[in-house]
């Protein structure tokens, strides 16, 4: 389908609003990871994973699947909520998130939970790996696209630009970043607005615009804009695609937005109640 | 032995790197070649220019270079990298660790090079620390060939495993110590190019030929020594060498690399636990090195074959 129907837009705003549940309460109950994060990432998740990418849950492994790599892999958690929505995993399971001979380690192992494309946690990394499978793609002369979801402050890292050279060098037009451009890192540049505004990386869409990518600009959080993005990027041709997603770290819980405490903070028992009851329903945008 | 050749050519290390990689990138439809902007140094040149659908430019960027080995190899592909081993291994062992070797990818890493002796460029691209750094990672299987016919059965190895693998090449030309009809490499295992009974002398990678005329000297002097070759840092040979210290009750030890973390301490930790014996070690020492010729860094850095013979007397005196 090439545009969501209001229909649509409502299925996946409850989805996310379900996954967004699952990462306070996991997170809450694991005394332990990131809230920020994953939750300016979610939406953008939920539209890939129950809208755009092609993927099959009792198949984690068929080889023609699209891949998606968390580049952000603090964000794990988003990720985990996810794939445990979609049914590549029991739900339950997020209980286990952080734990001791758990699957769903702190950040993303590949070889311990299927669905997952690539182990990340060191940032900058997971970018040149999408390319590495985006190449792959092309010199297999299959057909699958790749998606990659990179942070703003990991774009700090050198990595992250040797791998636009080369996703450029090689015309990956089956490359899809999507930036989380939350504004937010763990501690940053002090701004005007506090910790970080601007900072994170500078005007992104004219730096990757000069580094040869087709750049698409929209709001991270609205399904609508999302999956036109991620459906417009599929017919770029000779080039890879950047999806400069404004988000809002945070998002969905009030008192978490914007905030750059909340990076890592874990909530108390009236915190876990109050931002449990912001999500009810799907009533997050 | 057996194994050994009678008639020792002196073989370019590199060149037979490039050639074989040629022959392996057009056998096998996974191997790929991945270059730093060196491949006219490392010999890779000889798929870009022989084969060059195979052989993908990575640009001065090393840390990208294994990211995107990784994700090639996450699609069932099957990378070669190569640099020289002072940037791979350095520059991107963060990358190594996370993208390659906790995901456990199919990606071989050549360490080009390596070691003290590396065309006068001196410490920046010396590397003295690749083998104490890769055999930090659990899974990563560390091997340093003492000549050509080695390095190539390596390589064949490294194509049919399924994991990561790094070998350490080097940049000159080496004599040929064993025979290509016999002589089998295995992972894990050592070689015991001379018996001997009164010290165990135990080397990897091009140090070995350097051992054998050690082996030589001691011997005009009356000394049996025992020379054991290992290939394999990682899987290392314990057997092999508690039984060679059992024999002769003494061991040196001999590697092109720093004196901390590689072979050294290698056997030093598997004596130290089972059959602890007085041991010596030949091996830059704790200290920063410099640019010059190959005799001349060997000289200053205690590396000759006169150095070895000299450590295997004192250690005898330790008996």
């Amino acid at each position: 389908m090439e545009h969501l129907t209001n229909e649509n837009v409502e299925k996946l705003k409850v989805l996310a609003a379900e996954i967004r549940r699952n990462v306070v309460k996991t997170v809450y109950h694991a005394g332990a990871g990131h809230l920020g994060g994953p939750m300016s990432a979610i939406d953008i998740l939920t539209a890939l994973y129950f809208e755009v990418m092609t993927i099959d849950h009792d198949n984690p492994a068929w080889e023609e699947r699209d891949r998606f790599v968390l580049s952000k892999g603090h964000s794990a958690i988003a990720l985990y909520s996810t794939l445990a929505e979609r049914g590549y995993f029991p739900k339950e399971e997020l209980h286990t998130f952080d734990e001791i001979d758990s699957r769903l380690q702190a950040h993303p192992d590949m070889n311990l939970l299927p669905g997952l494309d690539m182990s990340t946690g060191s940032l900058g990394q997971g970018i040149s790996a999408a390319v590495g499978m985006a190449l792959g793609a092309k010199l297999k002369q299959q057909s699958f696209r790749t998606y990659c979801m990179i942070g703003d402050g990991e774009s700090q890292e050198g990595q992250v630009w040797e791998a636009a050279d080369i996703a450029v060098k090689y015309n990956l037009d089956n490359l899809t970043v999507i930036l989380d451009y939350n504004h937010l890192q763990q501690y940053g540049w002090k701004g005007t607005e506090g910790r970080t505004r601007e900072i994170p990386v500078f005007s992104p869409s004219s730096r990757w615009g000069a580094f040869g990518f087709h750049v698409i600009s929209i709001d991270g959080h609205d399904f609508k804009q999302i999956v036109k993005a991620l459906r417009d990027a599929q017919r770029i041709s000779g080039k890879p695609t950047i999806i400069v997603a404004h988000t809002v770290k945070g998002k969905g819980v009030n008192y978490m937005e914007n905030n750059y405490l909340w990076h890592s903070k874990i909530p108390t028992d009236q915190e876990l109640a109050l931002a449990l009851t912001e999500l009810q329903g799907g009533n997050v945008q | 032995m057996s194994q050994m050749t009678t008639s020792p050519q002196f073989v370019s290390m590199r060149d037979v790197f490039g050639d074989k990689l040629l022959e392996l990138s057009k056998r096998d439809p996974r191997v790929f070649a991945l270059d730093g902007d060196l491949a006219n140094s490392t010999k890779l040149d000889k798929v870009a220019e022989n084969n060059e659908s195979k052989f993908l430019q990575m640009g001065i960027a090393e840390q990208n270079m294994l990211g995107v080995a990784a994700g090639l190899a996450s699609v069932g592909l099957q990378p070669w990298v190569c640099s020289f081993a002072a940037f791979i291994v350095k520059r991107a062992f963060d990358q190594i660790v996370v993208s390659i070797a906790q995901p456990k990818m199919n990606v071989k890493m050549i360490g080009a090079y390596s070691g003290l002796l590396n065309g006068c460029t001196g410490k920046t691209h010396q590397s003295l620390e690749d083998l104490a750094i890769m055999r930090t990672q659990p899974g990563m299987v560390v091997l340093a060939p003492a000549d050509s016919v080695e390095l190539r059965q390596m390589m064949e190895y490294a194509n049919q495993y399924d994991g990561p693998v790094y070998i350490r090449v080097a940049r000159d030309s080496y004599p040929d110590l064993f025979d290509e009809q016999s002589y089998r490499f295995q992972v894990g295992k050592g070689v015991t190019l001379v018996s001997g009974t009164d010290v165990t002398i135990i080397s990897t990678g091009t140090q070995t030929s350097r051992c054998l005329e050690a082996v030589e000297l001691l011997k005009q002097e009356g000394i049996s020594a025992e020379l054991l070759h290992l290939p394999s840092v990682k899987p290392l040979d314990a057997e092999a060498i508690i039984a060679s210290a059992r024999k002769t009750g003494v061991v040196v030890t001999a590697e092109e690399h720093s004196i901390y973390g590689g072979l050294s301490s290698s056997v030093a930790e598997v004596l130290v636990e089972n059959f602890p014996v007085p041991m010596e070690r030949i091996g830059v020492q704790d200290r920063n090195s410099e640019s010059g010729s190959n005799s001349a860094l060997l000289n200053k850095y205690g590396l000759t074959a006169e150095h070895v013979a000299e450590k295997a007397r004192k250690v005898i005196a330790r008996k």
